[in-house]
């Protein structure tokens, strides 16, 4: 199954080479030209039917996750993450490390060994090591060195028909969206974007962007869903089921107000679900791709998922089929 | 004069939603111009053609304007929001604030428990009197976009209102639109769309131009009120040339144009060196394969509130400025 198979696949921001290896062999076969730039973004080129403008779909490929910056005389690692990543949800993890997929533990002291005030702290990043079971530094210099990186240990799997469970959902999830539109045909020219290094500031799309120079882009994402028991009356955040995200403003756009307005319209038309994403939240491409060149027309459509820039995110079929309706029939209705 | 200035700045458009100023901008200037268009970004370029030695020059205010955005009707048909660009909560409760449709509704905030600090946003709330969410949902929904609703004052020498960030701009360069008849310089006057969210219409607009070189028109800080930061620029005392903010430093021989075609033409001005804050410039600059770039700013108290306050000699002198540079620069 692809998505399970993109959601396996390692690809921590700037280490992006298993995934994209995946990619560009499933993007290949129904791309007409494809190529990788000086950043490692993927561009896959198709020719429409008329070619009269230039429609650029984007999702990144790179997850968040960690790198190794030093080794010591035990044989333990020393790693930075890569990426917004919550400290405390780190330590006893199971991670995957290197291009060879070392098995390793994310150390931390067992409850017993803790006195008062440590249980009451935060372990912080720099305390944090990653234990693969060597019994020093030369035996892991064997099979690892600095600046390998290292993801969450989770198999994707489905929970039932319609929820799965796995990680990297952001922007995995976006990934297969894009390689599902680039099997249809339109009309304009359309350059199917894989990006690199989102989490760490935006770093490829930019490049991207400029060199395509697009007349119009929509950015597939997926977005933080927060829809567990929520007392108080304000500000909720999407709900799993319940449909794609379309951004109006998030923390580096707005929807370009003619693509928000078409997209609101197309969706109703063809019934196709559909919620808004919290307001000024989070930033993703299009932040970096709306104002580079001369300046493009760009809209989000996100798939919620719970629990992202975690080891582990839960998202709904439907949302994806949603998100996927909804950019298939806005690249063919964009006039 | 003071009508274009009573609906530039009393119209609602914050940033991400242009359209009503642009229009007003575009119907007020298209007649004076060879040439206007609106970029993908939903910037409003207009052109006046030089010839052939006259060298390029971009002109730059931004239209858009400091609000809110809706995200979330409650049960009650209270509307919870989030900032559009730089809306701070000091200047915001009790407050009116309009929408694009005309409704307008009133800051709450929730009960303080400390009066020594001020409410937050997310503690904040917008009520437009209705009775419930279904009610609300009637005028209002997710993702509509508001500002303060205030009243333009023009007095003798002093303007107040909403929006003078940077509608004031905006006048200049339409007033100096209407001034320069014939020009040897090709000028691209810019009216960019999302300045206060982060610079970014300028940037592709001085991309796709490429000017030889610009001048970007914005307010600025002043440090003439009582125990106010300490800041050279006061009310008055003339177009404010910048030297530096925090997020550039202006072409040196730019600069120097300024000050000598003030000398020279007998405007009043003063030097600028804004510690907080930044304007179009600093994108324009760095766009491209770089272009040198000015800026003329307009001293402005009580930037980003309901009433901020410029000196309308102070707005003459920029427009002067404006034209002087765009006859004489040649270098």
């Amino acid at each position: 199954m692809i998505i399970a198979n993109l959601s396996n696949a390692m690809g921590v921001s700037g280490n992006e080479f298993e995934i994209r290896s995946l990619l560009y062999k499933l993007a290949k076969k129904y791309a007409d030209s494809i190529k990788i730039d000086a950043m490692g973004n993927i561009v896959a080129y198709k020719k429409g039917a008329k070619s009269k403008r230039k429609l650029m779909i984007a999702a990144h490929m790179d997850e968040v996750g960690f790198v190794i910056t030093g080794i010591d005389d035990k044989g333990f690692l020393k790693i930075a993450r890569v990426g917004g990543i919550d400290p405390r949800i780190c330590v006893d993890k199971r991670v995957i490390v290197g291009r060879d997929k070392i098995p390793g533990v994310i150390t931390s002291k067992p409850i017993h060994l803790l006195n008062k005030s440590e249980r009451e702290k935060i372990v912080p990043f720099s305390s944090l090591l990653v234990d693969i079971g060597a019994k020093d530094k030369n035996e892991v210099k064997k099979y690892l060195k600095l600046g390998d990186s290292i993801v969450f240990d989770t198999i994707f799997e489905k929970l039932n028909q319609k929820i799965m469970k796995g990680k990297a959902f952001d922007d995995r999830l976006g990934c297969y969206i894009v390689l599902e539109l680039l099997k249809k045909n339109y009309e304009d020219d359309l350059y199917a974007v894989f990006t690199v290094q989102e989490e760490v500031g935006l770093r490829g799309a930019n490049i991207s962007a400029y060199s395509i120079m697009p007349d119009y882009a929509v950015i597939l994402e997926a977005t933080g869903a927060q829809d567990f028991p929520n007392k108080k009356d304000i500000n909720i955040s999407p709900e799993l089921g319940k449909g794609t995200c379309i951004t109006i403003k998030d923390g580096n756009s707005f929807a370009s107000p003619e693509l928000l307005d078409m997209s609101i319209k197309l969706a109703d038309k063809y019934n196709i679900p559909y919620q808004f994403k919290k307001t000024g939240v989070g930033g993703t491409d299009a932040g970096v791709i709306q104002i580079s060149g001369k300046g493009v027309k760009t809209i989000v459509f996100a798939t919620p998922a719970r629990y992202i820039h975690s080891p582990v995110s839960i998202s709904s079929m439907d949302d994806v089929k949603s998100t996927f309706g909804l950019t298939d029939v806005l690249l063919n209705n964009i006039k | 004069m003071k009508d274009l200035i009573i609906k530039l700045t009393e119209i609602s458009s914050p940033s991400g939603s242009e359209e009503k100023v642009r229009n007003l901008i575009r119907n007020s200037i298209e007649k004076y111009v060879d040439d206007i268009k609106i970029d993908n970004m939903g910037n409003l370029i207009a052109i006046k053609k030089g010839n052939s030695k006259g060298k390029s020059i971009m002109f730059d205010a931004h239209m858009d304007e400091i609000g809110v955005i809706i995200n979330h009707i409650d049960k009650n048909g209270f509307l919870r929001f989030s900032p559009v660009g730089g809306f701070f909560p000091i200047h915001a409760v009790t407050h009116r604030i309009q929408f694009q449709n005309g409704m307008v509704g009133v800051i709450g905030e929730e009960l303080r428990k400390d009066y020594s600090k001020v409410t937050p946003l997310d503690k904040l709330y917008i009520d437009i009197g209705a009775g419930g969410k279904k009610e609300a949902e009637k005028y209002v929904g997710i993702g509509d976009v508001g500002n303060y609703f205030a009243k333009t004052i023009v007095m003798e020498n002093r303007i107040i209102a909403k929006s003078l960030d940077d509608r004031i701009g905006c006048y200049i360069m339409i007033e100096a639109i209407k001034r320069i008849k014939k020009t040897k310089n090709t000028l691209y006057f810019v009216f960019t769309v999302q300045e206060e969210v982060g610079i970014r219409g300028a940037r592709p607009a001085a991309f796709s131009i490429n000017p030889d070189v610009a001048i970007a028109i914005d307010v600025t800080d002043t440090g003439d009120t009582p125990e106010s930061s300490k800041m050279e620029v006061k009310l008055d005392d003339g177009a404010a040339i910048k030297i530096m903010d925090s997020g550039m430093l202006t072409n040196r021989k730019i600069r120097e144009k300024l000050i000598s075609l003030s000398k020279k033409n007998k405007i009043p001005y003063q030097l600028e060196i804004l510690e907080r804050g930044t304007t179009d410039a600093f994108g324009i600059q760095i766009t491209a394969g770089g272009i040198p770039t000015g800026a003329i700013s307009i001293p402005s108290r009580y930037i980003h509130s309901c009433s901020e306050m410029v000196s309308i000699n102070d707005v003459n002198a920029c427009i002067d400025l404006t034209v002087a540079f765009s006859k004489e620069y040649n270098d």
